[in-house]
């Protein structure tokens, strides 16, 4: 057995002139290596078990034409045998291009992306302003950390349930509204505002986390360089444009990837706030629910149809995002 | 913010033009009074949004009647904690209590046992498939519940585990495994690799480095883990509505849910029992925050 530290990667194979057989090599991969499979081995049988074993039992579903009436069920005491049959692709075909597409599909897709696009541009500026300001010399600046980083204490079920409160009819939000002579919009109602009221809920509870990641960032970044910066006459503007802009980039890139993929995945809050009364306000991933769950009879093979192809477009948006990252010599940072 | 160099000092003072008043020198950091009353203003703005849906839910609570919330200048006359008694005497309060503490302990110790090594793991090992490995660990974080939730369920109903706490602390190992995999990779990465080098050379195994010299150091790291799959259990609310069926076996997610749809009209209980859930979580928070930090950084800083 080797040192369990190997942190010269990537030069073991290059220097033996002979290449030694293929058993012998394993048989040395497995001396070399074994107590670290022996480590990752719990995570990897968990990942197995209930993940990937889901997870294919789940493609064969969009295969067929699984829906709670004819899935194998027990009523009673008699049971009753699944008779779904095979379809193929024909999920898939009726999502992305059935006649009914658009509205099913189409919509709810680009309700999504752009829900993603702006909650996290706004959990990003808004997180970051707020880092630059809690990251100077400020009276005080304990106290507001504290108070701002609320929003992430409490469950977000507990203040979903809370901004109920204020959006409702009579809220005290429209009662603000109307006492400014604003107009007072039907927060849970209109399509429009309902998305609206969606986006500032999610941007309530997300900017903590954002904020208080890229205080950290911040914090990180080796104060000599804005000292340098500064005798060399560089303007406030300038030290924020090249020492923390390009300071903040390992932890920046790691959090907008994590806050596109929570983002893009947010159940709770649409959920929470409108149950299952706004249609057009979903996004996929609680369409994708109510398919499977909140209507009757259940459609298990979309539901499922449409998990696969969240997934699908959540993986190739990593693949491309770390792609561009290392082209731009950034690394992902987690 | 900005902060007078020499050069534009010594460009007002032409010839002629009477000298600039001497100012302050600032030292890097500080603000202009102007700049830091700014910052202050925005500050307590941010702050107030942050506080106000918070406090008004606990304010709402505290009202007796149902509509109350519609016009809440009458409860400040009839403040009563009545909501409060009712909820802990008459609801399944406690029952909601036992079944979110046992899922999130439960997915806690699960999730942080076996995260621990794979953690470790993938910090200091650099085995062939070790890219791949991680890999997968990050593209199951992203995970959409939909895409789960069905052959989940589909896989559960046929093992009988449906409505069981132990089929749902299993679903959430889904989620927490990985990620606390990551957290404790980015937290073990923080220590320094001369530590197991020191230990290897006194004879430990690679085993017994990691359990007797790294895991004690790690503590903070592993209470982070632990800490963000609690949270994590406790919060959600997705698979507990579906796989839970017997209203004592709810979770607080749940529990609070069925209030508005049974009781539609009682606002002012559901409020009470929010409130009583959001206290010890947000206290509890607040006792590990600063850790919390830390470790959801560490990976992220080091860069």
């Amino acid at each position: 057995m080797t040192v369990a530290i190997d942190r010269a990667t990537g030069k073991r194979h290059g220097d033996r002139a002979p290449r030694p057989g293929l058993g012998h090599r394993l048989r040395r991969g497995y001396q070399k290596h074994w107590y670290a499979y022996a480590m990752i081995t719990p995570v990897a049988v968990v990942l197995g078990v209930l993940v990937l074993y889901p997870l294919l039992y789940g493609l064969y579903l969009t295969l067929t034409d699984a829906n709670s009436l004819n899935t194998a069920r027990t009523i009673g005491v008699n049971h009753i045998d699944a008779t779904y049959k095979f379809i193929g692709l024909d999920n898939y075909k009726d999502i992305l291009f059935g006649a009914t597409a658009y509205d099913r599909f189409w919509s709810h897709f680009i309700w999504t992306i752009a829900w993603t696009a702006i909650c996290v541009a706004l959990h990003y500026t808004i997180g970051l302003g707020l880092a630059l300001l809690l990251n100077q010399k400020l009276r005080g600046r304990t106290v507001y950390r504290l108070v701002l980083i609320l929003p992430w204490a409490v469950p977000t079920f507990v203040t979903v349930f809370g901004w109920r409160f204020m959006l409702a009819d009579g809220g005290v939000l429209n009662s603000v509204l109307h006492a400014l002579h604003l107009p007072s919009p039907n927060w849970l109602e209109d399509t429009f505002w309902q998305r609206f009221a969606a986006i500032m809920v999610n941007t309530w509870c997300g900017v903590p986390f954002m904020m208080v990641s890229l205080l950290g960032g911040l914090q990180s970044i080796d104060a000599s360089l804005y000292e340098a910066a500064e005798m060399d006459g560089a303007t406030a503007w300038q030290r924020f444009r090249h020492v923390t802009v390009p300071g903040l980039r390992p932890v920046g890139s790691t959090v907008v990837l994590l806050g596109i993929i929570w983002t893009f995945n947010q159940f709770a809050v649409i959920f929470l706030l409108f149950g299952n009364t706004a249609p057009d306000a979903q996004i996929l991933v609680t369409w994708a629910y109510y398919l499977g769950f909140g209507q009757q009879p259940r459609d298990f093979a979309q539901s499922a149809a449409y998990g696969i192809l969240l997934l699908a477009i959540l993986i190739v948006f990593t693949s491309f995002y770390r792609r561009w990252l290392n082209r731009n010599d950034q690394q992902l940072a987690i | 913010m900005s902060t007078t160099t020499v050069e534009t000092s010594a460009a007002t003072t032409g010839p002629g033009t009477p000298a600039a008043p001497p100012r302050r020198t600032r030292r890097r950091g500080e603000n202009t009074p102007l700049g830091s009353l700014v910052s202050h203003g925005v500050l307590t703005v941010a702050s107030l949004i942050a506080l106000f849906p918070i406090a008004w839910l606990v304010f709402l609570s505290l009202g007796p009647d149902k509509d109350d919330y519609l016009h809440p200048g009458g409860i400040w006359r009839k403040m009563t904690f009545a909501n409060y008694s009712f909820v802990l005497q008459h609801t399944e309060f406690f029952d909601w209590l036992k079944s979110s503490l046992i899922v999130s302990l439960g997915t806690t110790v699960i999730g942080v046992l076996i995260a621990a090594t794979t953690g470790y793991a993938v910090s200091r090992m650099r085995f062939p498939g070790y890219r791949k490995f991680m890999w997968v660990l990050l593209v199951t974080q992203m995970f959409p519940v939909a895409v789960l939730m069905v052959p989940m369920y589909q896989i559960l109903s046929d093992l009988q585990l449906v409505d069981s706490y132990l089929g749902l602390v299993l679903v959430y190992c889904t989620t927490a495994v990985p990620y606390c995999a990551w957290l404790l990779k980015g937290y073990f990465d923080t220590i320094p690799f001369e530590i197991d080098e020191a230990g290897r050379v006194d004879g430990l195994s690679p085993f017994g480095t990691f359990a007797r010299l790294i895991l004690p150091l790690a503590r903070p790291g592993l209470a982070v883990a632990a800490f963000y799959s609690f949270l994590t259990a406790f919060g959600e609310v997705a698979f507990a509505s579906t796989f839970m069926l017997s209203d004592t076996k709810y979770t607080f997610a749940v529990g609070l849910q069925t209030f508005v749809s049974e009781h539609d009209a009682q606002r002012n209980l559901m409020a009470a029992t929010a409130v009583l859930i959001a206290i010890p979580v947000s206290a509890f928070f607040y006792l590990v925050q600063k850790n919390l930090v830390t470790g959801l950084t560490a990976g992220g800083t080091k860069g």
